[in-house]
């Protein structure tokens, strides 16, 4: 049960407390983030909502450990991530954090396997134990036959699909989708969309995403609005 | 080695701009090796001059003669194992451009000194046979393509005239930096022809029995000679090679002022090069790092990158370099040695690869430093 209200028990997966995040612009203080409540549990899939410079991708980067807060405290898993060091974070991220970007990002020179690769680089797993996993992730993403592709052999639906898969690789604690569908057409949003649906009901992935499309929030157990840097409940999912 | 893929695949992303890089380290190090080779031509008798042995020339100039009763009284002097000596002659061989350097050496005693010319044991008795017998050696022998059994004429600038020598061997280095450009050829043949200075010799080589004893012979030597018509200089033989080859020029300061120039040009293009690639690349730097890539590793691979991209040029440049001075010496033997030492290489690829770290710094320092949510807004 996804909660804003500051309220949620102490089992939560994700729980953060009066968030803060202020930007300095000039000699201008803004503030992004004000006093932010969440609880997500584990197998929640929640859609952030709201008008553009409302905070939505700044609150991603904060729970993806990419930023620090002004001020609160995220605790991830029973771990507190604000106060860790660059080093701690970028480890802590590589364990239990899935990114899903807009623009896909994928390495323009590694092919989809090799992309896919990348996060299980940083660990102890050996070359066949990573292809196992890699092609386990391509398979879930329905790529298996394009191991050997580059990004520029691949459609914008296919790239994302191997994001996905870099993302999930590593078996993360959560995945951060920033605008998954924002650069696909209505077919390609749809089946990425169900490719998310799958990876939340049949393998129990939290995802947490950041959305303008009502048709990708509608599939999430809880759509919460983004206004003016503070967090408020909107109607449910689909789920 | 898991990395290496990732770093080698960034190669592969300008290929043309890799290409041109890569070709200004191979051409950079081909051109270093040359300078190293030449300099080694000029300045190599220094680097082979035995510790064992001490030049004893005119005080006035090494174009002045030493007398020969001179030789008796330097076996003399305590510590002092073998005498030879050697008077330069300065033919010339059918035409000027043709120059090599002439010795008229003693025969009995020059070989003893100088251990490091091999010779055939039945050329070295035809030499000690025949007066007008001569040593090639092995380059100048390729140059003109003089054999054993050739009659060698030459036009003397000295003493004038025409002599004519036969050939009776060829001597070699027992390593690849001695020099065998020269020709070798009785000095009794010498003695006996010439018109003028006769009793004299140009120069005596002492050999030693213990090399920790060269200051104290030298001083004694000197010493000896002091207030004489004929005063002497006493230097080890690098001493002497060094200011004999500074007579044609600072030769190793000018190798190192153009060396220098070329590995700092070098670093100017591979800096600039590396900065391109990383600038170029910002956004996906930031999803290294976005998917657990420390900031230490994202340095790593980029000062990686830098350095694989230095060490392909490297290479390519110094074996072509190598392959090349193999080839022999392009001026047919104008340079007594044309070798290229294989630690002359390992420096060159060292200098190589220690411009790759340092072009690689500064972008792999940005690298490192670069914060992921700007990067990430800037994709």
């Amino acid at each position: 049960m996804v909660r804003v209200d500051g309220g949620g028990n102490g089992d939560s997966l994700i729980r953060v407390r009066n968030l803060d995040k202020k930007y300095q612009r000039g000699s201008e203080e803004i503030d992004v983030l004000q006093g932010l409540n969440l609880d997500a549990n584990r197998g929640d899939f929640v859609a952030f909502m709201g008008p553009s410079g409302s905070g939505k991708t700044t609150l991603l980067n904060l729970l993806g450990g990419l930023d620090l807060p002004t001020a609160g405290s995220i605790t991830v898993a029973g771990d507190e991530i604000t106060h860790m060091s660059t080093g701690k974070l970028a480890a802590w991220r590589a364990r239990h954090v899935g990114f899903i970007f807009q623009m896909y990002n994928l390495i323009p020179v590694l092919t989809a396997f090799q992309n896919v690769e990348l996060p299980l680089l940083l660990t102890k797993l050996s070359k066949q134990d990573r292809r196992r996993h890699v092609e386990a992730a391509l398979g879930i993403v329905g790529l298996s036959d394009r191991l050997a592709h580059y990004p520029r052999q691949l459609s914008g639906g296919q790239e994302q699909r191997v994001a996905i898969a870099r993302a999930i690789v590593a078996d993360p604690t959560f995945l951060l989708c920033d605008e998954p569908t924002g650069d696909l057409d209505r077919k390609s949003a749809e089946e990425i969309m169900d490719l998310i649906d799958r990876l939340v009901h049949e393998h129990g992935k939290t995802v947490l995403m950041v959305t303008h499309d009502p048709r990708a929030a509608e599939r999430a157990h809880a759509v919460l609005h983004l206004d003016k840097g503070v967090l408020v409940e909107g109607a449910g999912g689909g789920a | 080695m898991k990395f290496f893929r990732l770093v080698f695949a960034q190669l592969l992303r300008k290929k043309v701009r890799t290409t041109l890089t890569i070709g200004s380290f191979a051409v950079a190090l081909f051109l270093y090796g040359l300078l190293v080779t030449i300099r080694g031509a000029f300045v190599g008798g220094v680097d082979v001059a035995g510790v064992d042995r001490l030049t004893v020339i005119n005080k006035t100039s090494l174009i002045m003669p030493l007398p020969f009763s001179y030789r008796e009284r330097l076996m003399g002097v305590p510590g002092v194992s073998g005498v030879t000596f050697a008077a330069w002659f300065g033919g010339v061989y059918q035409d000027e451009k043709n120059f090599f350097p002439q010795y008229a050496v003693d025969k009995d005693t020059w070989f003893d000194v100088y251990s490091e010319y091999v010779i055939q044991k039945d050329q070295r008795e035809a030499f000690l046979r025949d007066r007008q017998a001569c040593l090639v050696g092995k380059s100048l022998a390729k140059r003109f393509g003089f054999k054993a059994g050739d009659r060698l004429p030459l036009r003397g600038t000295i003493w004038t005239g025409a002599w004519e020598f036969n050939v009776a061997g060829i001597y070699e280095g027992n390593r690849p930096e001695v020099d065998t450009g020269g020709l070798l050829f009785r000095f009794d043949y010498l003695e006996e022809r010439r018109q003028f200075a006769k009793g004299t010799v140009g120069w005596y080589v002492v050999k030693l029995a213990n090399p920790d004893d060269a200051v104290r012979i030298t001083r004694t030597i000197d010493e000896g000679f002091a207030n004489s018509p004929f005063e002497t200089l006493t230097q080890t033989e690098k001493a002497f090679a060094t200011s004999f080859a500074k007579q044609m020029g600072n030769i190793e300061f000018l190798v190192m002022v153009i060396g220098s120039v070329v590995f700092f040009t070098l670093l100017l293009v591979t800096g600039n090069t590396m900065a391109i690639a990383v600038r170029e690349r910002t956004g996906e730097l930031a999803v290294l790092k976005t998917v657990g890539f420390p900031d230490f590793g994202v340095l790593g691979l980029i000062l990686a990158e830098s350095v694989l991209l230095a060490g392909q040029g490297g290479l390519i440049g110094l074996g072509l370099a190598k392959l090349f001075t193999m080839g022999g010496d392009p001026t047919r033997g104008l340079l007594g040695t044309f070798y290229l030492p294989w630690g002359s290489l390992g420096i060159g690829l060292a200098l190589t690869l220690a411009v790759g770290i340092v072009a690689g710094l500064l972008p792999a320092v940005a690298a490192m430093r670069l914060r992921v949510v700007d990067a990430l807004r800037r994709v």
